[in-house]
């Protein structure tokens, strides 16, 4: 445990001190270019392409939050149980639309740039929030929902105070995956001209330079790592204090 | 769920005879009615004209597809039989389709080969809100297995009997194929060998992969580890960094290149998409070998068979539908991610979604996207299927 924290700190020092002074690194970055190609990538700020990236990404997953967990706290109460089969279906078959396919039919509706980007990360966000949080608000322990019931609690005190606390754990499941993976789908929104590191990235492949390829994925897979690492620490902490470690799982 | 699908039996009020749903899709498709229904071009990348439902179409079949959708809504809003919500949704949905290719005719000016007719934004809202009623109506059928199955053959039949019957043929995604006719079913043989191959060598490596991990607890660690971050890594990066590698071995390993391995193309693309293929199909042989019940392991042992065969005889037929929803899994996710390959050369119907991208052609965008789509779609009811019938086969007693 130690050792994989002494990792990751390690990593996200060397991670800050490529971001802050790239030109530290280019004599590894240059056993990857050919000779007359420029080890990084000098076309933009690492830091600042790094930025917008997280942001985009952070944009992005907080909405779709907000609307996965509200979505799925109305379908699991009596006036929206109705439309809990099909709203399982449609996560269901939402997960068959690769994300190329809904950035680019997103494109003609809002041009080129970061906002369809910020409409496919959120659309590709929402299924693993949502799904989570349905499994957290439909698993809750009989017993508990029955005791707020048999105390009185209103409908709202038994969600605000009971439901939604208990199944906070596997809701920040959903929520890290679907970060995950809107990190590593941001870097696609670089194709209809988003700034994300993508950009870096298709420099790479566009010139054929193995280096900018390198730092790109790099990047984004060490926040990746680092930011998985972070909310699955904080999925324990919550689950210790609500006293339900080894209950629920994602 | 239990509790709230009871308290909602209990409580609905019976005055109320509108269906939730119903008033949901009613409300999209009103919507929909409302917003242009075909879009028409000049040209293949100026931008579209909006023509409303009543411009787009002739007399006739503008009052019959208004008179369909009427009788749509009314089944949609009222809580009639799901088959009869099932049966309209359907019929609905053909008919929007079979109008769409009338409305590419109607509006194409007679010997005109620059304009170009398009689906608009409300064709797509009327689609999408039926395609709720028939999904609910789907749902809460809880068909078996064979009978979705069947359902999708008849709608792949309806497709291509659609597309054969050359109604279509005015519609600007039709005329992005048919100038490249050829392309796109070589493109499509790439996608589905970069897709299905991948997952094959996938299935083949993970397995045994898995099994070895179900033993041996400390690779099962490391293993998964690994394989885990090899998910984190952005799939265009991953695409990216196989090219150098891969591009050694071709000039560095004798027979390498004349096998088809080179550093841009279809190699990396597979590599890739096998990478991150394994971790699904390896942590889903773990996890389904752990659940089998420890009382068939015994019994196994009881009538003196061995460590091999208890692993093929009864252990990995009992954890097979979990391996399999570890390969339904990645079959979806390398079907949609196959489109990534055309950023290195790969091929695949990607090449028609970039190709569409630079050049704002948001058909040719349509026509990489829909196959895949489709394609991933179809994959996922097969293999649902699949699943189901072989848990329900597993639990047989």
């Amino acid at each position: 445990m130690t050792i994989g924290n002494l990792l990751r700190v390690l990593a996200f020092a060397i991670l800050v001190l490529l971001l802050v002074n790239p030109d530290l690194f280019s004599g590894f970055f240059g056993l990857f270019a050919r000779d007359t190609q420029p080890a990084i990538y000098n076309q933009g700020n690492l830091l600042d392409i790094t930025i917008n990236h997280l942001g985009i990404v952070l944009a992005a997953t907080l909405a779709s939050t907000i609307i996965a967990v509200g979505l799925a706290i109305i379908v699991t109460r009596p006036f929206g149980a109705e439309f809990l089969p099909l709203s399982r279906s449609l996560a269901n078959v939402g997960q068959t639309f690769p994300p190329v396919a809904v950035l680019a039919l997103a494109v003609p509706m809002l041009g080129f740039g970061t906002a369809p980007t910020l409409v496919a990360l959120f659309l590709y966000g929402l299924l693993p929030i949502f799904e989570n949080t349905l499994t957290g608000l439909t698993n809750l322990p009989p017993a508990v929902t029955d005791a707020a019931k048999g105390v009185g609690m209103t409908g709202w005190q038994r969600l605000v105070k009971i439901e939604l606390p208990l199944a906070l754990p596997v809701i920040l499941a959903g929520i890290r995956l679907s970060t995950v993976i809107s990190l590593a789908t941001a870097t696609i929104g670089s194709t209809v001209a988003a700034r994300t590191l993508g950009e870096v990235i298709i420099a790479g492949l566009t010139t054929g330079n193995t280096a900018f390829v390198l730092q790109g994925g790099l990047i984004v897979g060490v926040l990746a790592v680092l930011i998985y690492d972070a909310l699955s620490a904080l999925e324990r902490t919550l689950m210790l204090r609500t006293g339900q470690l080894g209950r629920a799982s994602a | 769920m239990s509790l709230a699908a009871a308290q909602s039996a209990t409580s609905r009020p019976t005055w109320l005879a509108l269906d939730k749903l119903g008033v949901l899709i009613a409300l999209i498709a009103l919507a929909g009615a409302a917003l242009p229904f075909a879009l028409f071009r000049a040209n293949r990348i100026v931008l579209g004209e909006p023509r409303s439902l009543l411009d787009a179409l002739p007399s006739f079949p503008a009052a019959l597809l208004i008179g369909i959708l009427l009788v749509g809504f009314a089944v949609a809003l009222l809580r009639l039989p799901i088959i009869a919500k099932l049966v309209a949704g359907f019929a609905v949905l053909a008919t929007l389709f079979v109008v769409i290719g009338w409305s590419a005719g109607y509006l194409t000016p007679e010997g005109d080969t620059f304009a170009r007719v398009s689906p608009g934004a409300g064709f797509w809202l009327l689609v999408f809100a039926f395609a709720l009623l028939v999904t609910d109506a789907l749902t809460r059928l809880r068909l078996a297995p064979l009978a979705r199955i069947a359902i999708l053959l008849a709608v792949i039949a309806a497709a291509t009997l659609l597309l054969w019957s050359g109604s279509w043929n005015d519609l600007s995604l039709l005329k992005e194929y048919s100038t490249r006719a050829p392309a796109f079913w070589a493109e499509a043989r790439t996608h589905l060998a970069l897709a299905f191959g991948s997952v094959a060598i996938a299935a083949v490596v993970g397995m045994p992969l898995g099994i070895l991990c179900y033993k041996v607890r400390p690779v099962r660690a490391a293993v998964l580890n690994v394989l885990n971050i090899v998910q984190t890594i952005p799939s265009i990066a991953l695409f990216g960094l196989l090219i150098a590698p891969l591009a050694w071995v071709a000039a560095n390993v004798p027979g390498a290149s004349a096998a088809g391995i080179s550093g841009i193309g279809a190699a990396p693309a597979m590599v890739a998409l096998f990478a991150y293929s394994l971790l699904p199909i390896v942590s889903n042989t773990v996890v389904g070998l752990l659940g089998v019940p420890p009382a068939a392991v015994d019994a196994a042992k009881g009538m003196g068979m061995t460590g091999r065969q208890r692993m093929v005889g009864i252990e990995l037929p009992l954890a097979f539908p979990v391996i399999l929803t570890g390969i339904r899994i990645v079959l979806v996710q390398n079907i949609g991610l196959a489109t990534i390959a055309a950023l290195i050369g790969g091929g695949g119907f990607g090449v028609f979604v970039f190709q569409g991208i630079g050049q704002t052609a948001m058909d040719l965008v349509l026509l990489g996207a829909i196959p895949t789509v489709a394609l991933a779609f179809a994959a996922a009811v097969v293999l649902d299927a699949l699943v189901e019938m072989t848990s329900r086969g597993v639990r047989r007693p």
